[in-house]
């Protein structure tokens, strides 16, 4: 199952080497990761996607991330109400005559176009990954030169549901 | 207390330099030895350790994993971090298995290693090794000083992470520059650590279940790890077990933790545990885990393990707890504090002395056993009789294999911090430099060094140390020209295609040691033993034994692997 973690670490050399290491180790499978600093100086964030087996793996991905002394917290927000976004730029081959037809395929996605060349032009989205496959499937047939995507980073949304099904991770259960 | 640093002569200035810090660090922390290896990029450490004087007690091993050992020793015997200096690239690599085998074994060390200046790291300089990358997985945390400022901030930080919690290594990598340039400031070794709280105290409600629990229990057992010797704990697992009659078994590690002679005591459980304290296990209702971490070698095949019981855990590593054994009552704590609130709040349960009285039968009835046919020496007769001859009080380290198997299962430990034994890694050449820090820490016990023909010659050269200190070790090498538990395992699962297991030629070990001036001995018979063993231990010097036994004798019982605890082989008729 694929769940979504969020990390609070202190910004030092070799924290991220410390925490692929550490899935690595355990043999975590990690989807995706992205980090960047917070507001707090010397605190980043890190959002990652892991997939894992059951909630016995889940339960020891979190407790290894949170033994480590530069992780200030770990949550796993998957089942919360949060906000995900990721970012995609796709390169794609295009002539001048196609520029307009792709133009209309991706102004549903809210994508916008911010490279054009002679016979390529880059699309910029931002959005859930599955909106961002569904753009990459309907933009492979004119021919995808190049791919980058951020990775998932996410939050909290300002207010929780009153009642949700949480499966609490504390050790307090 | 604290020795007055010497400015650095080298430098041809009155000022200090970052190694003159490090010493007074370590001054601070009260370190008195340090176990090391000189070398390039520790030269400043090194001369600062020279001006420092007296300030420490260095004991320059011969190789740098002898260092690493022995100070690995001396932390499990003392309860202090063990201290550690080694040069960059190879020094340092040559520390890895010992850093990893303190990692599995929750031991506190604080390794410095030196470092190619700041401004080559990266280049592959002379001597360079990415030693932060190296240990980052097997070190409970590891610093590259980037700053001579931060250096005795670091230096605290590395000994409070080392010493609490659940203990551990930390490596502190020194790049040269660092430790050669002046350092005249004055800087703050404060700290401040959000991402590390260890929780010492219990939650009160996982108590309550577990005093709920115990009091419904029919047939109770508490499994005692190594927990309870790094919590001191032994007195209040003492008191807790005979408060309410629980029988314990221990695992490895957690020998001595409980007394081997009690009335309650089940032995060692596991593979080559006894048939008592596995079937307790095995049968329970309640299992109650203290500081041990359910370790395969422990647990068997988990389908088989405590299948009908309610399993509390207490641990103070909270990823310990159901990581490989399903928990009902996890109680995150220190085993002190944690055996205390249990002893406030749990009531008599239900008469069990039915379960007793099976316990002690089957441990009457199916005790560890030896065929001995005295025209051999056989190697359970053998720690038997190092018992009788100690008292069973003495230090007792070892390695890894059949001769630390019989030294756990017939050296029987009444009290804590006894027992040195490389368990979680498995380290062939532990146990001859485990001893010589060992005779550090406790200069006035006896130390005996129980090694394997085999594990002995992967460390042997730290004779040196003893040769240089009189250190009195009494090294006894069962000696059965095999790799004992790789010749058993072929035997028994590779139908007897010995691979390159037979050690047909060897040295002579009396020579050997005659040759760093220490007393050798060989004997090959019971009735030499018998003779020389009093006055062995009598001698005031260091020892080297090599111990003939019967190469063909197994370790047993034995739970083979993927079987269960209810699956034992070997046990008494």
């Amino acid at each position: 199952m694929k769940r979504i973690i969020t990390a609070t670490v202190q910004n030092r050399s070799g924290v991220l080497n410390r925490i692929t290491g550490l899935l690595q180790k355990r043999q975590f499978n990690i989807e995706s990761i992205s980090v960047g600093r917070t507001d707090v100086e010397g605190i980043s964030k890190m959002t990652f996607v892991v997939d894992v087996v059951d909630s016995q793996k889940l339960e020891q991905v979190t407790k290894q991330l949170n033994k480590q002394i530069d992780v200030l917290k770990v949550s796993d927000i998957t089942d919360k109400a949060i906000v995900s976004r990721e970012l995609a730029l796709i390169k794609i081959v295009s002539s001048a005559q196609l520029r307009s037809e792709i133009q209309g395929i991706i102004e549903p996605f809210r994508a916008t176009i911010i490279d054009v060349s002679k016979d390529s032009l880059s699309v910029q989205v931002t959005g859930k990954p599955e909106k961002i496959e569904a753009l990459i499937d309907l933009l492979r047939p004119y021919g995808i030169k190049e791919l980058a995507r951020t990775g998932m980073t996410a939050f909290l949304r300002g207010q929780q549901p009153q009642v949700t099904e949480l499966t609490p991770y504390s050790l307090l259960k | 207390m604290r020795a007055e640093v010497k400015p650095g002569i080298h430098t041809g200035t009155k000022s200090k330099t970052g190694a003159d810090l490090l010493v007074e660090s370590l001054i601070k922390e009260e370190v008195k030895t340090i176990f090391g290896y000189p070398g390039g990029a520790v030269l400043p450490i090194y001369d600062a350790l020279y001006r420092a004087g007296d300030a420490f007690d260095h004991i320059l091993t011969r190789h740098e994993q002898g260092a690493i050992h022995a100070a690995e020793g001396y932390a499990r015997v003392s309860g202090k971090p063990g201290v550690v200096i080694a040069t960059s690239g190879p020094g340092a690599t040559n520390l890895v298995t010992g850093i990893a085998d303190a990692m599995m074994d929750s031991l506190p060390l604080v390794v410095f290693t030196g470092q190619v200046a700041r401004g080559v790291i990266g280049t592959d300089a002379f001597q360079e090794a990415d030693i932060m990358g190296i240990t980052t997985p097997i070190t409970k945390h590891n610093y590259q000083v980037q700053s001579v400022s931060d250096l005795p901030r670091i230096v605290r930080e590395a000994f409070h992470i080392a010493s609490t919690g659940r203990p551990g290594p930390v490596v502190v990598d020194i790049p040269k520059d660092i430790s050669a340039n002046p350092a005249d400031g004055n800087y703050d070794d404060s700290f401040h650590l959000p991402g590390y709280q260890p929780t010492i105290k219990p939650n009160p409600l996982q108590i309550k279940k577990l005093a709920d629990s115990l009091a419904k229990a029919k047939k109770p057992v508490i499994l005692a790890g190594a927990g309870i010797i790094i919590g001191k704990a032994s007195e209040e697992l003492i008191a807790l077990a005979e408060k309410f009659s629980l029988p314990v078994t221990t695992t490895l590690l957690g020998l001595g933790g409980f007394p081997g002679n009690h009335s309650l005591a089940l032995g060692m459980a596991g593979m080559h545990g006894t048939y008592a304290a596995n079937t307790a296990l095995y049968e329970c209702d309640l299992l109650i885990n203290i500081g041990a971490r359910f370790d395969d070698r422990l647990t068997g095949n988990l389908k088989h393990f405590a299948p009908n019981a309610t399993v509390a855990h207490i641990d103070i590593d909270p990823a310990e707890i159901g990581k490989n054994v399903t928990t009902h009552i996890p109680v995150v704590s220190d085993s002190k504090a944690a055996i205390k609130a249990l002893l406030t709040h749990a009531k008599e349960g239900p008469d069990h002395d039915d379960w007793l009285i099976g316990i002690n039968g089957n441990r009457d009835n199916y005790p560890l056993w030896y065929n001995n046919p005295k025209e051999e020496m056989i190697p359970q007769w053998l720690l038997e009789s190092i018992h009788k001859v100690t008292d069973g009080n003495a230090i007792v380290t070892t390695d890894v294999g059949q001769h630390q198997m019989w030294a756990a299962q017939y050296y029987t430990f009444n009290k804590p911090n006894r027992w040195v034994t490389s368990g979680g890694l498995g380290t062939m050449g532990f146990g001859f430099p485990a001893a010589i820090g060992a005779q550090l820490a406790a200069p006035k016990d006896t130390v005996v060094a129980v090694v394997g023909d085999g594990g002995f010659q992967m460390t042997m050269q730290e004779l040196s140390v003893l040769q240089e200190r009189g250190l009195p070790v009494k090294v006894i090498i069962v000696n059965n020209g095999a790799l004992g538990m790789v010749r058993q395992w072929q035997e028994t699962f590779y139908e007897k295609r010995y691979s390159h297991s037979l050690l047909d030629v060897q040295p002579d070990f009396v020579k050997l040691a005659e040759a760093y001036q220490i007393k050798g001995m060989r004997i090959d018979t019971q009735e030499e033993l018998i003779h020389s063993l009093p006055d062995l231990f009598a001698y005031e010097g260091p020892v080297v034994v090599d111990c003939r036994v019967l190469q063909q004798e197994n370790v047993y019982p034995m739970i083979a692997p993927g079987k269960g605890l209810n699956e034992m082989i070997g046990v008494k008729p």
